[in-house]
C-alpha cells in the first residue's frame, strides 16, 4: 500500500513538473544535469590542460605553482617544433595518407557495395559472409607477415605502404551496401536503356545518390587513417616519412624534457580530427553505431 | 594497322557489352578480395606456419614443432602480458561498460537538457589518437606535477605513482581507458535504449511498476543484444592496448603494464623473433575467439534460463 502511494506521488510530481517547470529544472533533473556536467569537465579538462600547455614555456608546464591557463602565453613551442623537427613534413605526410586513403576507401567501398547490393551473381552470399568474417581477424595476427610483404615489395618508407593495405575495409563495404541497397532498381534499368555501361551506372547514377553513405565512410576513414599508429610504426623508419602520430611519439623519448614542443605537437596532431568530428557529428555517430544497431 | 587493331577489338567490345552485367559485380568486389588475399589471407596462413618455426628476421628458420607455444607457457613476461591484458579487459567489461550504461540512461532521460552537447563532449576522446592520449596522460598521471596528484594534494593526499607503482599502473590504464572509450560505449547503449518503445514503459507505469522495476524488467532484458555487442567490443578493444603503455611506461615498471600487443611488438619488431611473435599472435587470436564464443554462450544461457 505504501509503495502504491509513493508511486502515485512520483507520477504526480512528474505531472506537476511537466505543467509548471521545464523538466530539467525538477530536483532530479538538476542533479542529473550536474552529474553530467561534472563528467564533461572530467573529460574536457585533461585535453584542455594539454592544449593550454602547448602555449606555456617549459618551466611552467611541470612546475610550481600549478597553472591551468598559460600565464605567459608563447608560440615558441610551435615555432621550435617546426624549425627543429620536420613537423611540416609530418603534417603533409598525414594529410597525404589520410586524404589518399579516404579517396580510395570511398571509391572502392562504394563500388563493392554496389556490386553486393544490386547484382545477383554466383557465390554472392558466400563472398559477402567471408568478407564480414574478416572483420573478426585481430590485426596483430597479420603484422609479422605483412612486414615481410612490405619488405618483398620494397615498400618501406613509401606512401603506398601506408595507404594500400588498408585501402578498402570490409566495414566500409558493409556500410556502402546498406546505403546502396535502398536505391530503386528502376533507376539502374533506365540508365541501362539509355546505354550506360555498368561502370558508368555506378559513376553517374549510384555515386551521386549515396552521398550520405560516402560522408560516413569518408569521415570514419579519414579519422582512422589520421589516427593510425601501429602500422606506420612498422613500415616507416625514416623521419621524413613519419606521419604526425609517429613524429609526436618520437618526441616522447629522447626529448621529453622539452614538454612544450611535445604538447604543441599533440595539439596540432589532434585538432584536425576533432574539428572534423564537431562538424560531422551526425555522420560519426551513424557510422560508429552501425555495428550496434544491426544487432 | 589502326584499322586492323580496331577490327580485332570490336568483337571483344561487343562480347564485353553483352556480358558486362554478369561480369561487372566480380570486378567491383575484386579490389577488396585481392587486397585481402595479399595482406590478409596470406599473412594468416604464413603466420600460422611461422609459429612452428624458430628463427630471427629474414634468416634461416628451423622447424620447432610446438616449441614456441610450449615456451610461451614458461615465459614469465608472456604470463604477465596475458594477466595485464585480461585485467584491463575486466576493467572495461565490469567498470567501463556499466558506467557507460548509467551515462546513457542519464543522457536519455527526459530530465536532461543539452543532450547533443553531452553526447559530443563525452565522445571527442574516441576520435583522438592513442599517441595524443598518451601525451595528455603524461600530464594527468605525473607523480610530482600531474593533474590528479595536484588535485589530491589540495585534500592532503597525492604523491601517488600512477605510472611508477607496479600495483597501480594497470588501474591507471583502466582509468585512461574509461576516459578514452566512455563516449562510444555510451553511444552503443543509447542506440539500444532508443530502440525500446515508450509504450512498454507507459504500460508498466499504468500497472503500478516503479522506475526500478521498469528498468529491471523492461530495459535490462531488451538491452541484451546490445549488451553482448558492447562486451565483445570491450574485450576486443582491450587487446589492442598498445600505444599508451608503449609511450607512457614502456610496459613497466618491471612488466607491470606489459600488454599482449606490446609484447608482440617487442618480440616481432624489436627482437625480430618472428616465429615466437607469431605464436603470441595466434594465442591472442584464440583467446579472443574463446572469449567471444563464451560470451555468446553465456548470454544465450541467461535467456533460456529466464523463459
Amino acid at each position: 500500500m505504501d509503495t502504491q502511494v509513493s508511486v502515485d506521488q512520483v507520477t504526480k510530481a512528474g505531472e506537476r513538473a511537466r505543467t509548471q517547470l521545464p523538466r530539467w529544472l525538477a530536483p532530479g533533473g538538476i542533479l542529473l544535469n550536474l552529474a553530467l556536467l561534472v563528467l564533461v569537465a572530467i573529460t574536457a579538462i585533461p585535453y584542455l590542460y594539454m592544449a593550454f600547455g602547448a602555449f606555456k614555456p617549459n618551466d611552467e608546464i611541470f612546475g610550481v605553482p600549478f597553472t591551468f591557463w598559460p600565464t605567459q602565453p608563447t608560440l615558441k613551442n610551435i615555432s621550435d617544433l617546426v624549425s627543429q623537427f620536420e613537423f611540416g613534413r609530418w603534417f603533409l605526410n598525414s594529410v597525404i595518407v589520410a586524404v589518399g586513403g579516404t579517396i580510395l576507401q570511398v571509391l572502392l567501398s562504394s563500388l563493392a557495395g554496389f556490386g553486393f547490393a544490386k547484382y545477383e551473381f554466383r557465390l554472392r552470399n558466400v563472398l559477402f559472409t567471408i568478407m564480414l568474417a574478416t572483420l573478426l581477424i585481430p590485426f596483430q595476427v597479420l603484422l609479422v607477415p605483412q612486414f615481410q610483404i612490405i619488405k618483398a615489395f620494397a615498400w618501406f618508407n613509401t606512401y603506398q605502404a601506408l595507404i594500400v593495405p588498408g585501402a578498402v575495409s570490409a566495414f566500409s563495404i558493409f556500410l556502402m551496401r546498406q546505403y546502396t541497397i535502398g536505391l530503386p532498381n528502376e533507376l539502374l534499368d533506365a540508365g541501362r536503356i539509355d546505354g550506360a555501361s555498368e561502370f558508368g551506372l555506378w559513376w553517374r547514377v549510384v555515386l551521386p545518390l549515396v552521398r550520405p553513405g560516402i560522408a560516413v565512410v569518408a569521415i570514419l576513414s579519414f579519422t582512422s587513417n589520421w589516427n593510425s599508429f601501429f602500422w606506420p610504426l612498422i613500415v616507416t623508419t625514416r623521419t621524413d616519412m613519419f606521419v604526425l602520430n609517429l613524429g609526436v611519439a618520437s618526441l616522447v623519448g629522447p626529448y621529453d624534457y622539452q614538454y612544450g614542443m611535445l604538447l604543441s605537437g599533440a595539439l596540432l596532431a589532434s585538432l584536425p580530427v576533432i574539428i572534423v568530428f564537431f562538424i560531422f557529428q551526425r555522420q560519426f555517430i551513424e557510422g560508429l553505431t552501425a555495428g550496434a544497431v544491426r544487432q | 594497322m589502326a584499322v586492323a587493331a580496331s577490327a580485332r577489338t570490336n568483337p571483344l567490345r561487343e562480347w564485353w557489352w553483352r556480358h558486362q552485367r554478369s561480369i561487372s559485380p566480380y570486378i567491383f568486389i575484386a579490389p577488396f578480395f585481392v587486397l585481402f588475399a595479399i595482406f590478409g589471407l596470406y599473412p594468416i596462413v604464413y603466420s600460422f606456419v611461422l609459429s612452428f618455426y624458430k628463427g630471427f628476421g629474414y634468416g634461416p628458420k628451423t622447424f620447432f614443432g610446438l616449441g614456441n607455444y610450449i615456451h610461451l607457457g614458461a615465459d614469465p613476461r608472456y604470463v604477465h602480458a596475458v594477466f595485464n591484458t585480461t585485467y584491463y579487459a575486466a576493467g572495461s567489461v565490469f567498470i567501463l561498460s556499466p558506467l557507460a550504461l548509467l551515462v546513457a540512461l542519464a543522457v536519455n532521460s527526459q530530465f536532461v537538457r543539452w543532450k547533443a552537447f553531452y553526447r559530443a563532449s563525452l565522445f571527442f576522446p574516441v576520435v583522438t589518437s592513442s599517441v595524443v592520449i598518451a601525451v595528455i596522460f603524461t600530464l594527468v598521471f605525473d607523480q610530482q606535477f600531474g593533474l590528479i596528484n595536484t588535485f589530491l594534494s589540495k585534500f592532503g593526499a597525492g604523491g601517488i605513482g600512477w605510472l611508477t607503482d607496479a600495483k597501480i599502473v594497470m588501474p591507471s590504464f583502466i582509468m585512461l581507458g574509461i576516459w578514452n572509450w566512455l563516449g562510444i560505449n555510451m553511444l552503443y547503449w543509447l542506440a539500444g535504449l532508443t530502440g525500446i518503445s515508450h509504450d512498454l514503459y507507459e504500460a508498466a507505469y499504468t500497472d503500478g511498476a516503479s522506475r526500478w522495476q521498469a528498468f529491471w524488467y523492461i530495459t535490462v532484458p531488451l538491452l541484451r543484444p546490445i549488451t553482448l555487442f558492447v562486451v565483445i567490443q570491450a574485450i576486443i578493444g582491450s587487446y589492442n592496448l598498445f600505444a599508451e603503455p608503449l609511450l607512457l611506461t614502456g610496459g613497466g615498471p618491471s612488466d607491470a603494464s606489459l600488454t599482449i600487443s606490446l609484447y608482440l611488438y617487442e618480440q616481432g619488431f624489436e627482437n625480430f623473433n618472428v616465429g615466437y611473435a607469431s605464436a603470441i599472435a595466434y594465442t591472442m587470436a584464440a583467446f579472443l575467439l574463446v572469449l567471444s564464443i563464451l560470451n555468446i554462450v553465456l548470454f544465450r544461457g541467461y535467456r533460456t534460463s529466464e523463459y
